[in-house]
């Protein structure tokens, strides 16, 4: 259906009076007038459209471009690096002829309106982003934040996401293999939904998004487009384009995971067949994104005959088609003499593919419909030249005052009883517990390559099944510490990813991010977004670990309070061998416990002071990169030389955490002794980062100790695996029988 | 010599690869099987492997039930041809009625992946020669519709003829009647589970135990013995 007359480029230049909705398509004025100063007339309804969506914040980037471009302009000499930020996903070269491509996306918003669809689309959507790399994906990992653990609308949310995390990725037989799981009231109205993945390719077969070649056919294959997620990039959908339409239509989409499996395998099929010339995954802003993203990278410029698109609805507009964001669509540049094939393919799979158009010589994106051209314009005025900001950013008043409630004055335990009771709390608290009825929603085993799971340090995928090469990610934020500090947050997160490979025996390579923020628009959350870029930007510089892509979340604020700034951060590493990695669970009794790193006061924005005092003040642990590196070496030479049986990395929860864990996942308790100069509750509680506790078999207790002498790494004997109770000398004994009925039954006693 | 097991990808199966995997570490040889092909290529046995096969949409493995492979898979089989069904293959066959009963959804209603402790109850079929009867092993377990429930006949005549080929121990994961994860035919040809045995042939990947392979090494044993 059209209206009368069809909104064609000719109609717009002579009727340059009429009045478009761009206001409600969310569009300023400026933005709106500099649409009409680039295309020297008003757009038409259509080409509005794709400007709105594509110069969202979300698409365009506008009031986060600035701040971003540190990841290029500090970025680390890396020899792994392959593709770099700006493309779908970034690709790294892990050695032996493989590449790997990663990458972390939110889906904030979309899961708190609707928790399942929005979680399983989030998966689909960074799924897709893998796989136009012309990687296959191997694996998924999700980061996710919910409003308090006893809220009831959390109740909500949280299982409706787990159940979208599982459906989809369990449908598509990803195993998901990392992530978090972290309850804070300040998330209660803006739950974080992060989702990662990694996919895996030959250097060869790297894909990109671009269209060259005049004459070579644009086909777009996958799922019909419908009118879900119109605007979801944006805003929900005007009527004022057509008012006979039906009322406003969802702006969530609905996922198909059955739909993306066969994206998955006949688009692998097209790729080892070399038909592709170019590719795009159709996510946030549909055709708009993918048509203009394509035609500004290439060569040429683009004819695209919308008629021809499939539809689900026959009664949408060409503006809603350009707009909506339905799943499962897929857009790939194909030379003629391929195009058969290509088809052929897609049918095998039973999978629609239909050609749309085709790449022209000139530099046009051209658009029709009915026979109108309805659009006509520069791509990369749509693609890339959208607005940037420079927003007003001012350390907030509150921050000294946040910063001087110094948590290392709280009250501390005095007795063994008192330290006792403060570590059963701590680790049945809702952020310390085991997660385990969630993750056991999720397939860990599919595809038979699956190293490490959750709880590891990190998940981990063998690549080769001839030489064992395999990948590690891990994924890491602390809101609490960026809160307090947001350039030392980001950093403490980048640190935290990072050792967390290491602990496992794999050299970290390369960072992919997630930043969740509030409102840009308030200056206090601008200074905390500015900040967490320039200490991620700042710490992958030092630790030689370049940024290759992510993405930025704002507005997730409800009212004034936003959430706590949330860097999240995913660190890809790679290990030569997989039987060298190390796990998480003790493993023979009798094998010494050493703590390395060095361990300080520091209690700002700790777990402890959380649970024990509801408090959120002072400063986060001090950071520092070189011993962050130098403690990554240490524990990789001890994985690859067999010197340590388990490892776990110390964060939130310190010492005593990691250890209950270890205890726990092994079956094995442990002896442990304060060492001189630490008081007991120091020792158990600090947050120090830059530490992890390792077990080491007698046998290898003195190589062990000279390799961490001569490196200059503080290694210090802690006690020894043993016996069924965690025990520290002099102060209290806790049986694993006890411990585990803390640790496992918080979740499932709120959630279940 | 060495026998030729087919895996059969219907869309949407998950573990085909995994299965093949699984077929080679035994040291047998995998062949492709394609849902849409008739032809089984003559191998000497077949495995439905695990997944959503056309999206579990409808009932788990009711479509698939319907592929044109199956019409072959069903007469050979019939007529003695070797048939393990894992998980999303195992509700197949019971929509095939190759196997008694069928699956319904996890009694608690949530997808579950773990590590599963189960009893071998009986090792005479062409796919458990290599255990012995009580013997425990632990195979992965993952699924949305794994609840095996059969009227109460079916169920006292799959006791009886010893039938019930694997049983849970420990936990029930799913409210299957009687703990049944795996059940047997009477000729003992035709054999379906809900754990996934393909998961558990290498010491280093998934749970790090090896309890799945004697599936493998136990139809390649009666193929090349027979």
């Amino acid at each position: 259906m059209s209206r009368t007359p069809l909104d064609t480029v000719e109609h717009a230049a002579a009727t340059p009076d009429v009045e478009l909705p761009w206001a409600e398509l969310g569009l300023k004025k400026d933005e709106y007038e500099r649409v009409v100063e680039i295309l020297g007339r008003r757009p038409t309804g259509a080409e509005l459209a794709m400007y709105s969506v594509m110069w969202s914040e979300h698409c365009s980037y506008k009031s986060s471009k600035v701040h971003l471009r540190q990841f290029g302009e500090k970025a680390p000499e890396s020899d792994a690096m392959l593709v770099g930020i700006g493309e779908n996903a970034g690709v790294v070269d892990v050695g032996q002829g493989y590449a790997v491509t990663f990458k972390v996306e939110s889906h904030n918003h979309p899961s708190y309106v609707e928790p399942y669809q929005g979680a399983a689309t989030g998966v689909g959507g960074i799924v897709r982003d893998i796989i136009a790399m012309g990687a296959r994906p191997v694996a998924v990992v999700d980061p996710l934040r919910f409003g308090a653990a006893d809220h009831p609308d959390t109740k909500r949310v949280l299982p409706g996401v787990v159940a979208g995390i599982g459906g989809y990725g369990n449908c598509l037989g990803l195993p998901n293999i990392g992530g978090e799981v972290v309850f804070d009231a300040c998330y209660q109205g803006n739950p974080l939904v992060n989702a990662g993945a990694i996919g895996v390719m030959r250097h060869e077969d790297i894909h990109l998004a671009k269209a060259s070649g005049a004459g070579n056919k644009v086909i777009l294959y996958g799922a019909r487009t419908g009118g879900d997620g119109i605007g979801g990039a944006s805003i929900l959908a005007s009527e004022t384009f057509d008012d006979a339409k039906p009322s406003k239509r969802p702006a969530v989409q609905v996922g198909d995971p059955f739909q993306e499996k066969l994206l998955i395998e006949c688009t692998l099929e097209a790729f080892a067949e070399k038909l592709v010339v170019g590719i795009q995954d159709l996510g946030a802003a549909g055709l708009s994104c993918a048509t203009s993203e394509l035609a500004s990278n290439g060569s040429g410029g683009m004819r695209v005959t919308l008629d021809d698109v499939p539809l689900r609805d026959s009664t949408l507009s060409p503006e809603e088609i350009l707009m909506s964001e339905s799943q499962e669509r897929m857009c790939a540049v194909v030379e003629p003499g391929k195009v058969d094939r290509f088809l052929e393919i897609c049918e095998k799979w039973d999978v629609i593919a239909t050609v749309i158009g085709e790449v022209t010589d000139g530099d046009r994106l051209e658009i029709y419909w009915h026979g109108g051209k309805i659009v006509d314009v520069d791509p990369r005025t749509v693609a890339h030249e959208g607005p940037v900001y420079e927003r007003p950013y001012a350390r907030p008043e509150w921050q000294d005052a946040l910063q001087a409630d110094d948590a290392n004055k709280l009250p501390r335990p005095e007795t063994g009883e008192q330290l006792k009771e403060q570590v059963l709390k701590l680790v049945g608290s809702p952020n310390q517990a085991s997660k385990q009825w969630i993750t056991q929603q999720y397939d860990h085993f599919v595809q038979g390559n699956t190293v490490l799971a959750q709880p590891e340090d990190s998940g981990m995928i063998r690549i080769d099944e001839e030489s064992g090469l395999g990948v590690a990610i891990a994924t890491d934020g602390n809101g609490r510490y960026a809160k307090l500090d947001p350039y030392t947050g980001a950093q403490l997160a980048l640190a935290e990813a990072y050792r967390n490979v290491a602990t496992t025996g794999a050299k970290p390579l390369a960072v992919s991010d997630c930043l969740n923020f509030g409102s840009p628009e308030d200056p206090a959350v601008m200074w905390q977004f500015a900040e967490a870029v320039r200490g991620l930007a700042d710490g992958c510089q030092q630790l030689g670990t370049p940024v290759t892509g992510g993405n930025v979340s704002l507005y997730n604020q409800t009212g004034e309070a936003a959430i706590h700034p949330t860097p999240v951060v995913a660190v890809l590493g790679v290990i030569d061998d997989v039987a060298r990695r190390t796990p998480v669970a003790f493993q023979e009794e009798g094998q010494l416990l050493y703590l390395l790193g060095d361990t300080r006061e520091e209690f700002g924005g700790s777990a402890w002071s959380q649970v024990i005092h509801d408090h959120l003040g002072g400063l986060p642990p001090k950071v520092d990169l070189e011993r962050e590196r130098l403690l990554g070496e240490i524990l990789i030479s001890a994985s690859r030389d067999g010197m340590i049986d388990s490892a776990h990395d110390l964060s939130d929860g310190g010492l005593v955490q990691a250890v209950v864990e270890s205890a726990l996942l092994g079956g094995k308790g442990a002896r442990l002794v304060v060492p001189d100069g630490l008081d007991a509750f120091t020792f158990l509680f600090s947050e120090s980062a830059g530490r992890a506790v390792v077990a080491v078999p007698r046998s290898e207790e003195v190589r062990f100790n000279d390799m961490c002498g001569a490196r200059g790494l503080p290694a210090t004997r802690i006690g020894v695996v043993d016996g069924d109770a965690v025990e520290v000398q002099g102060e209290f004994a806790l049986p694993l029988t006890e411990l585990r009925e803390a640790h496992e039954a918080t979740i499932p006693g709120l959630l279940a | 010599m060495t026998a030729r097991i087919g895996v059969v990808t219907f869309p949407g199966s998950l573990d085909d690869r995994d299965t093949q995997r699984a077929i080679r570490v035994a040291g047998a040889e995998p062949v492709a099987l394609w849902h849409k092909d008739k032809d089984l290529k003559q191998v000497d046995a077949v495995v439905l492997c695990g997944g959503f096969s056309y999206g579990d949409y409808l009932r788990a493995g009711a479509i698939a039930r319907f592929s044109p492979v199956m019409d072959t898979v069903i007469d050979q089989a019939k007529a003695g041809l070797p048939v393990l069904g894992i998980c999303n293959g195992f509700q197949i066959l019971t929509e095939a009625h190759l196997l008694p009963g069928g699956m319904l959804g996890n009694d608690h209603l949530h997808f579950i992946c773990r590590d599963q402790k189960l009893r071998v109850e009986n090792a005479d079929t062409a796919w458990t020669g290599d255990y012995t009867a009580g013997q425990e092993i632990h195979i992965p377990l993952k699924n949305m519709d794994g609840r095996y429930v059969a009227d109460r006949r079916t169920l006292d005549e799959l006791e009886g003829e010893g039938r019930v080929a694997f049983r849970y121990l420990d936990v029930n994961p799913n409210g299957s009647l009687n703990d049944i994860a795996g059940i047997t035919n009477a000729a003992g040809n035709v054999v379906g589970l809900m754990p996934h045995p393909e998961h558990a042939v290498e010491p280093l990947i998934g749970t790090g135990r090896t309890d799945g392979l004697p599936f493998f090494t136990s139809i390649l044993k009666k193929l090349v013995n027979a």
